[in-house]
């Protein structure tokens, strides 16, 4: 369609006139004789016969295989712990914690959990909190927040976005952090025990650094004022999320880890892809060479009980997790590699056989056709 | 161009009747105009009340339309630009006007009609003129339409006799028929207002109209009245009425993007019901941790269900690839561009190369299944030469040749060629007969360059120093004849002040004075000139095709002529037979009378005419009959052979009788020895018996059962194979059978008569259709178009008669030959030369269309295998259209990440080289029947999709598992969990079109590796910064992090590897039989070429070549 209106053009009168004599003009248009031009541009062709991809089956099959028994041993080695206490059971020691559930109440519901481990857990633990059925990817969770707000923007931090509603004001006063996913942050305490053989309990020290990821806590996440020392100051005028039983500079009392830039606030806000997931906790350093982190033995867990799960029918655990250079325990990349190698090698040989059937009917058959 | 008057113009002065009034110089009273600003539709969009819940923002999903529209405005407004140049050039032309006895400086678009307009030589008249006055002083001007039609031979137009004197003080009114678009026709009448006298009418032809767009030549300056202005100018007219044609491919697309839709509702169905499914049960519409606002809460069920079945639908909106037409619409505009390059559709004669009307088209050049080709000036050179001539039954042959005949010895110089075989007499009547009875021009010195490349008057032709000169005819049978007139003596020196001149043999000017010529028109075959002798004598003399001139001549006469002419026809000359009567003074006076008559009626001139024609055409003699070769193009018969071995059947269209038309169908090798021919002609109608109906019947029963019933069930797609037995048909048919096929006496019979023909035809390997006016061209185009199956029809033809075919036929191929530009102007595409259609159709069409199809297939798949994860993801986010993109990736992918690369490919791809493609004609059938854009491949290609996506989502799925995937037990969330698919998506997908291309050239490489890149590093730069006009960050740093996980390495590679495996497998599978097992080898295409450009396409030379190519691999 284009087309037509150049047609048009060049054989408009006036154009052909001016232009010399009626279009007798001598005017070479002889097209350029460039390789673009004629599309003789010298162009690499490969081709994909059974002659070129059998050695590549081969060569992913050699290299997967031992790729995937390694990772695959590797995720074998990774020792975990996980323990359910959400309390649903009658049995379960947080039951009542999880029955007599209420919002307002000041003193806080406290259940000791007690589990033991087979295997020492030799390097660093991990550990995390995990939920289930927890919709943290659901449309109107995830975009309840406002990034600039969290940045330490000073107008959205007295006008929170649309986006936090409904969790935006409360009582006239702009809620700080605003948003669904802050309002519901994880808010229980754990905390670990270990129980020497002769009964007495040491807790173990867990860390709170390093939980989360270090762009957010140092570029993403600002507290607003700068570097004024002074949180209170900097959050006057400001709510609490209602579902907080302290204010957002409450947080923690060290000034690096309090308001916005608390690391476990920040993990809670890097929401999760799918409705059951994890999110480290703390994390057990490993004290000597000599000694395992975590022992065999007995532990118990204090679990301070602040977050509900039983209306929506989730589920609260904690886990503890050694990791390897791969993350955490999952067999799947493993058993994948080990598959695909296979199948690789397994096609190869098929191929080799059929390239080799074929291979001799190929010349032999297209003469006659 | 014109468009802008357009919209200015068409609301005017419509009052619908069959003619108009024109004031000259709007002396009586300017007849007002009314002008009616023409209205636009009202397009402003309503827009909808209902706002929707977009899971994407506006801009998301607005970007890809918002660049959809941008790159369609660019190359619109690009367009809009030269038009509008080209505008500014047609109506800001200054003109000048005689305004109240002044001459006033206009701009042309401000002519009205009624202006009387100055125009000086060599300038294009700037809108439809009547003569009025010339400079010349015989009152005509000269006028070149090249522009127009192609013809640049000097056309002689008259003035309106009385007007010749002051122009100021003319009072005169025209009446003229409406505009329409024929260029050779216009009827009007002008009243000349004389004081006290009665009006004096002149009667307006042709002859007295200038069209806009024609050039005045050889008169320094003309007065006319303007009739026709802007839009109602022949020109402009002509431009209107070409229907868009549309491709089988966009046909095809439209049909996948209906399945597409259907996905995409059913997607948005499925999430819609389950979502609600999903909220009935308790605490998981609303937990405690994710509250519903106010507003949310109050809104009715249903409009939130309607609202959530639109939110779906935005989301899944990218499903439909709507960056799809942009693409396809680049590729083809940048696409044609290489049929324009292509140096080998250069011709060193014309100075031109092919040319592109339309690019909507490409494609199907690779899907023609029918073609129909013209005879002259197609399948033949058009190039006339005179060879023989047979005067009263005995036979002349022209001295170059070289055999004897008929003890006819050569001698030298041209006055003794003619032997005393005729009388003297005779000889010299006809010969006069041929110097008299023509409309060629002598070419004026001083034009000689100019009309020597306008022509391609060959000088060569005629080595005679002495008599050097060139002529000039629209039809170069003529100028053969004069030519071949002047060889034996007879030249003729020109046309002055309605006096012919020639020379006789013995060197001695006569003259004759030129009373009427009787012009030639395709109905009649025929043409007349009545001249008058020195003596006083009234000549008429006639020439044409013999059987219009054999019914007009004494029976007796024709017997001795018959069997020269068609013993030349078979030979494939092109005859004519020449016949004279002479006119008693009272037969002059009432012909005279009434061809006055004839031209003056306003009313169904042109019947009245051919009418008073044949009244004069009657009762002559017959003097003799003229053989002029018409030479076969360069490799006709290679290009005609290579189109019937791509599968292709060649049907030849043409006004020739049949004889000429077979032979040359014989020399084209469309039939060959073997082939049987089955003939339905007049000829073989004629049976005493039965009635010509019956005949007919019983005929094409006849042919039905031996063609189509008793030949072996043929394979469809597998037309015809060298190395079989197969009896091969021939079909012959005249247009008078046609007619009859086509239009039977009674009603009942036509779809039966037609059925049986066409299946007869499609048996057999070519038909020949003989005899054809234009519209039975086209109208046989038109039955085989709709013909079962619908398949794709190819018209080449270089005239004006073939325009009609042309414009019928799915893709239209005009040559660029000597007839006029006409073809031309109406194609699709414009080649120099038939020889040059191979490579179209074989090379540039393939290609295309293996490209296109390609291009749609891809994007189609690229789409599902984007959307399917996404769809996925609602299934575990509660549908709650949760993007598992970012709104970065979705915009981008489309436009930046995949889109390129597919762009390359569809320009660039030779899947088998041009040389293997030519030397191959095979090759051809394996896309026939749109093979590429069945539902089988798009099946293929739609569960390649499915089956990628289910293993991006699922794959990461399972890895996130325990989304713990950092070294220092960090976790990762939803964007990350999206970013490893997308980044896996684009991979694989880019990948998946590497292994596609099976050509890669630098830009490949370039285009396929840098938006990889460019992902890459988009996605590091977007993921960098804080971006301000963001209000959510959602990917910062979640690339990085990604990258510094060593299990998303592993899992983007094992994803990846998995998806492309099956590709890989099913072509290392299907290589040893399939269709690339012809693959090139450099060297050996070489040889291939030069082998069979060598052999003369002989079947068996080009099956041993085949073979070899076969068994190399």
């Amino acid at each position: 369609m284009m087309a037509s209106s150049y047609s048009a053009k060049e054989e408009d009168g006036h154009h052909s006139g001016s232009a010399g004599l009626g279009g007798a003009a001598i005017r070479t248009r002889k097209p350029d004789n460039t390789a673009f031009k004629q599309q003789r541009l010298p162009a690499w062709q490969p081709i994909l016969t059974a002659g070129t991809v059998l050695p590549a089956f081969f060569i992913i099959g050699l290299i997967f295989i031992p790729i995937g028994i390694g990772l695959y041993v590797t995720s074998n080695n990774i020792k975990e712990f996980e323990i359910d206490y959400t309390g649903t059971d009658m049995s379960s020691p947080c039951f009542n914690c999880s029955q007599s559930f209420s919002w307002n109440s000041t003193t806080p519901c406290k259940c000791v959990l007690f589990f033991s481990l087979d295997q020492p857990f030799e390097s660093n633990v991990f550990m995390y909190y995990g939920l289930s059925n927890f919709y943290q990817n659901h449309r109107r969770y995830v975009k309840s927040r406002d990034d600039s707000q969290l940045n330490g923007d000073q107008r959205s931090l007295k006008e929170p976005s649309k986006e936090c509603e409904p969790y935006r004001t409360n009582e006239n006063k702009p809620i700080a952090p605003c948003g669904a996913i802050a309002n519901s942050m994880f808010n229980d305490t754990l905390d670990l025990f270990y129980i020497d053989p002769n009964g007495t309990k040491t807790q173990i020290l867990l860390i709170k650094k390093g939980i989360a990821w270090w762009t957010d806590k140092h570029v993403k996440f600002r507290n607003p004022g700068g570097s004024n020392p002074n949180l209170t100051a900097a959050f006057i005028e400001t709510a609490k999320p209602v579902n907080w039983h302290k204010p957002v500079y409450e947080l923690d009392i060290d000034s690096e880890n309090n308001g916005f830039i608390n690391e476990d606030f920040i993990v809670w806000m890097r929401t999760a892809a799918l409705p059951t997931f994890r999110k480290l906790y703390r994390i057990i350093q490993k004290k000597n060479n000599m000694t395992p982190t975590l022992p065999r033995g007995s532990y118990s867990l204090e679990v301070t009980y602040n977050y509900p799960v039983r209306s929506f029918e989730g589920r609260k655990r904690m886990i503890l997790s050694t990791i390897s250079w791969m993350g955490g325990k999952n067999p799947f990349l493993g058993i994948a590699y080990i598959t695909v190698g296979s199948i690789c090698f397994f096609l190869g040989v098929v191929l080799l056989f059929i390239h080799h059937k074929y291979g001799n009917r190929n010349n032999s058959s297209d003469v006659p056709n | 161009m014109l468009r802008r008057r357009l919209n200015r113009l068409c609301g005017g002065d419509e009052k619908r009747v069959d003619s108009r009034t024109i004031y000259v110089g709007h002396r009586p009273c300017p007849d007002t105009e009314a002008f009616i600003p023409s209205k636009f539709c009202d397009n402003r969009i309503v827009s909808s009340k209902v706002i929707v819940d977009t899971p994407t923002s506006p801009v998301t999903s607005g970007l890809p339309l918002f660049f959809v529209i941008t790159v369609t405005a660019i190359k619109q407004g690009y367009e809009d630009w030269l038009r509008h140049k080209a505008d500014n050039e047609v109506n800001k032309y200054p003109v000048t006007v005689l305004e109240d006895g002044r001459s006033v400086k206009k701009e042309s678009e401000k002519i009205k009609v009624g202006d009387v307009v100055e125009v000086v030589e060599d300038e294009t008249f700037p809108c439809d003129l009547i003569l009025l006055q010339s400079s010349r002083e015989d009152g005509t001007c000269f006028v070149t339409t090249a522009s127009l039609d192609g013809e640049s031979n000097h056309k002689t137009h008259y003035t309106v006799p009385d007007t010749e004197k002051d122009l100021q003080a003319l009072p005169a009114t025209i009446e003229c028929e409406q505009p329409q678009p024929d260029l050779y026709k216009f009827v009007g009448r002008m009243h000349i207002y004389k004081p006290e006298q009665e009006p004096a009418v002149r009667s307006l032809g042709p002859e007295n109209l200038l069209l806009k767009g024609a050039t005045l030549k050889n008169t320094k300056k003309i007065y006319g009245v303007a009739v026709y202005t802007g839009m109602e100018t022949k020109m402009a007219l002509n431009y209107q009425g070409k229907s868009q044609k549309r491709s089988a491919v966009e046909k095809s697309i439209n049909a996948f993007l209906l399945v597409y839709l259907c996905i995409l509702i059913s997607k948005a169905v499925v999430c819609t019901t389950l979502k609600y499914v999903w909220q009935s049960k308790e605490g998981q519409d609303e937990p405690w941790y994710n509250q519903k606002t106010q507003k949310e809460k109050d809104t009715n069920m249903y409009l939130k269900m309607f609202t959530d079945f639109l939110s779906f639908m935005v989301l899944f909106n990218f499903i439909i690839p709507v960056s799809m037409y942009v693409t396809v619409e680049m590729q083809k505009f940048l696409g044609s561009f290489f049929i324009t390059w292509d140096k080998d559709f250069f011709d060193p004669e014309i100075q031109e190369g092919a040319l592109v009307n339309t690019s909507d088209l490409n494609e199907e050049l690779g899907q023609v299944e029918y073609v129909f080709t013209d005879k002259t000036g197609t399948l033949t050179q058009n190039n006339m030469e005179f060879i023989e001539c047979c005067i009263d039954g005995f036979q002349y042959k022209h001295r170059d040749t070289r055999s004897e005949l008929d003890g006819f010895t050569v001698t030298d110089g041209p006055v003794n060629k003619l032997q005393q075989k005729a009388g003297q007499e005779k000889e010299e009547l006809f010969l006069r007969a041929l110097c008299l009875c023509h409309t060629v021009q002598v070419k004026e010195a001083g034009s000689e360059v100019l009309a020597d490349q306008v022509d391609g008057i060959d000088g060569l032709l005629l080595p005679q120093p002495e008599e050097e000169r060139g002529f000039i005819a629209s039809s170069p049978d003529e100028i053969a004849l004069v030519r071949g007139a002047m060889e034996y003596g007879f030249t003729f020196l020109g046309l002055e002040s309605k006096s012919m001149k020639i020379k006789n043999r013995e060197n001695n000017i006569e003259e004759y004075k030129l009373l009427h010529v009787l012009n030639f028109d395709p109905v009649r075959r025929r043409m007349s000139v009545i001249v008058q002798t020195k003596s006083g004598e009234t000549l008429l003399f006639c020439k044409g095709a013999d059987s219009s001139i054999f019914p007009r001549v004494r029976p007796e006469e024709v017997d001795r002529i018959r069997m020269h002419v068609e013993r030349n026809a078979t030979e494939g000359y092109r005859t004519l037979c020449v016949a004279y009567k002479q006119l008693s003074a009272e037969e002059y006076a009432v012909a005279d009378t009434g061809l006055r008559e004839a031209r003056l009626a306003l009313q169904d001139r042109e019947q009245k005419l051919m009418a008073m024609y044949n009244q004069v055409e009657t009762g002559m003699s017959l003097i003799g009959a003229t053989a002029v070769e018409d030479r076969l193009q360069e490799e006709a018969a290679e290009t005609m052979e290579a189109l019937q071995g791509a599968g292709m059947k060649v049907w030849v269209l043409t006004g020739d009788k049949m004889e000429t038309a077979k032979s040359t169908c014989y020399a084209c090798r469309l039939f060959q020895r073997g082939t049987e021919l089955l003939e339905l002609t007049v000829r073989t109608l004629e049976d005493g018996r039965l009635k010509r109906e019956e005949k007919l019947l019983e005929l094409l029963r006849d042919y039905h059962r031996r063609a189509v019933q008793d030949a072996p069930p043929v394979k469809a797609g597998v037309t015809r194979s060298w190395s079989t037995a197969n009896q091969d048909y021939g079909f012959i048919i005249d247009g008078a059978t046609l007619s009859l096929v086509m239009n039977p006496p009674r009603e009942a019979d036509a779809s039966q008569y037609r059925s049986l023909f066409l299946q007869i035809c499609q048996n057999c390997t070519a038909v020949l259709c003989c005899r054809m006016a234009p519209l039975q061209k086209a109208q046989i185009v038109k039955m085989v178009k709709n013909s079962k199956g619908s398949p794709i029809t190819l018209s080449i033809g270089d005239g004006a008669n073939d325009v009609s075919m042309i414009l019928e036929a799915h893709v239209g191929i005009g040559i660029k030959g000597k007839e006029g530009r006409q073809a031309v102007r109406n194609s699709d595409y414009a080649i120099p030369k038939l020889k040059h259609l191979k490579k179209l159709l074989l090379a540039h069409g393939h290609l295309y269309y293996v490209r296109i199809a390609h291009l749609v297939q891809y994007f189609f798949y690229k789409n599902l295998c984007f959307i399917l994860p996404q769809f996925l993801y609602q299934f575990f986010c509660g549908y709650s259209q949760q993007p598992l993109y970012d709104a970065a990736y979705l915009t981008m992918y489309n436009i930046c990440f995949t889109s390129m690369p597919i762009l390359a490919y569809s320009l660039l791809e030779q899947h088998i080289s041009m040389e293997i493609l030519l030397d191959n004609a095979a090759l051809y059938r394996e896309i026939a029947n749109n093979a590429m854009l069945r539902w089988r491949p798009f099946l293929y290609w739609t569960v390649l999709g499915i089956f990628q996506g289910l293993l991006f989502f699922f794959g990461v799925r399972f890895l996130f598992s325990n989304p713990a995937l950092q070294d220092n037990g960090q976790v990762f969330g939803n964007w990350s969990y999206g970013t490893i698919v997308f980044t896996v998506l684009v991979f694989t997908v880019t990948l998946k079109l590497a292994l596609d291309t099976r050509h890669w050239t630098w830009i490949n490489h370039f285009v396929i590796w840098g938006s990889l890149a460019f992902y890459v590093f988009f996605s590091f730069f977007w993921g960098g910064i804080i971006w301000p006009f963001l209000k959510q960050q959602r990917l910062y740093f979640v690339f990085a992090n990604m990258l510094s996980s060593v299990s998303a390495w592993l899992v983007i590679i094992i994803l990846i590897l998995l998806s492309l495996l099956p590709e890989i497998l099913l072509v290392v599978l299907r290589k040893p039989r399939g269709p690339h097992s012809r693959q090139k080898k450099p060297s050996q295409s070489n040889v291939g070429g030069s082998q069979s450009s060598q052999s003369s396409a002989r079947p068996l030379l080009m099956r041993t070549f085949s073979d070899e190519s076969n068994s190399v691999i």
